[in-house]
């Protein structure tokens, strides 16, 4: 194979995994690294850096969409951007001294686990606690545009969402993918945000959370542009398609397929990291 | 909480908005440019990434990287296109901090310094 079909088939590849990615909400970047791990042989540390900068493009890309619709709470996602921008720091310099095998099965682990949360429906929990001490002095509280005019929300549980965040940053750092499902788990299920906030901030996070480990992992030379041009082309013109057909999309379907696709892919990443053979 | 800071809020947002998808085609547009220049270079040789060997010095480091797409080189031209891209989150939380200032309010303009810091570190550490 030359170097020029490489680049096609891997540019498809990336085309196909950013369209399903953004029609399931799944996001592009969870199947890049087995993809190019599994399918073209790449090795782990390069597959990292091609997927870390995919997620670049699909946060910032979709950014501009989300932003129209004025959902996401910019103090929430700052203030927490400080453990994921740690945690994604602290992610990065650890894969350096993790082997390449335990990487491939954590990795397989989180794909696990992105592919069940998924396929959960989001549900708001909402509480008529009293307010969180933290989340008022942080003037966390707010309110999004619902049917019927705003519907306003409080913030619970401040520290243990910002310890949840740090690990979905050192996810993101080791494992080169947006941690979207850990981010989720963070704000909906600890912090209680509705989940038309949740998302759009998360989305804003996951590309400054990307950004902090993406310079340590340029300074370590794992950023081939030769493998990272396809990707990122090719999974931000996908993300871009899937964001159009996503309104008369079977949304269903496709994420349970895709889910039983991450699955396959998890195990595979599972067993050839015990195996060694990574 | 007043209804203009929310207003301004919301439009500072979509502006950022707007910056954010500037930063992204525009890389993309450049990474693009640079990988057809890659691929009329080299497209015909063999891939080799089943071995990591990590990226030489002049691909590594932002200052570098710009002095090899000075010199019109292919990798060098696609790396300084992905360089731009992870420099748009980076904007977007620089542009944050006067987004809080102009809101006065300064317990967040000292929490995105905090988020523009550990970027920069990021960013420059070696």
């Amino acid at each position: 194979m030359s170097t020029f079909e490489f680049t096609i088939l891997i540019a498809i590849g990336s085309l196909v995994a950013g369209m399903i990615g953004a029609l399931t909400g799944l996001g592009g970047g969870v199947v890049i690294v087995p993809l190019l791990t599994l399918a073209f042989g790449v090795d782990i540390r390069y597959a990292i850096g091609a997927s870390l900068v995919s997620v670049i493009a699909t946060s910032s890309g979709a950014a501009a969409a989300y932003l129209k619709e004025g959902f996401s709470n910019m103090r929430v996602g700052m203030f927490l951007e400080i453990a994921t921008t740690i945690g994604a720091i602290t992610g990065a310099y650890l894969a350096a001294s993790t082997p390449t095998s335990a990487i491939a099965i954590i990795f397989g682990v989180v794909l696990l686990y992105s592919a069940y949360s998924a396929n959960k429906p989001p549900k708001d929990l909402l509480t008529d606690e009293p307010p969180d001490r933290y989340a008022t002095l942080l003037k966390f509280d707010g309110s999004y545009p619902a049917d019927g005019g705003e519907k306003s929300y409080r913030v619970r549980h401040v520290p243990a969402g910002f310890g949840l965040m740090y690990v979905a940053g050192v996810l993101s750092g080791l494992l080169g993918i947006g941690s979207g499902a850990v981010k989720v788990l963070a704000m909906d299920q600890a912090m209680r945000i509705p989940f038309k906030v949740s998302t759009t901030t998360s989305n804003f996070m996951i590309g400054v959370t990307a950004a902090a480990s993406a310079g340590i992992y340029l300074h370590r030379g794992y950023i081939d542009p030769g493998i990272a041009m396809p990707v990122m082309l090719g999974v931000l013109a996908g993300a871009l398609i899937g964001a159009r057909i996503l309104p008369g999309a079977k949304v269903r379907t496709l994420r349970l397929v895709f889910s039983v696709v991450i699955a396959a892919l998890a195990f595979q990443m599972i067993f050839k990291g015990v195996k060694g053979s990574f | 909480m007043a209804q203009s800071q929310a207003w301004g809020d919301k439009r500072f947002e979509v502006m950022m908005g707007r910056l954010l998808r500037f930063g992204v085609i525009f890389a993309a547009a450049w990474v693009l440019a640079g990988g057809i220049h890659y691929l009329t270079q080299s497209g015909a040789a063999k891939p080799d990434y089943k071995a990591f060997h990590g990226e030489p010095g002049g691909l590594r480091y932002p200052r570098k990287i710009i002095r090899e797409a000075i010199r019109l080189d292919a990798r060098g031209l696609i790396q300084l296109g992905l360089l731009l891209l992870i420099a748009t989150p980076v904007a977007r939380v620089a542009f944050s901090v006067i987004g809080f200032a102009l809101e006065k309010d300064w317990m967040y303009v000292g929490i995105t310094l905090i988020v523009l810091a550990l970027l920069v570190y990021s960013l420059s550490s070696s």
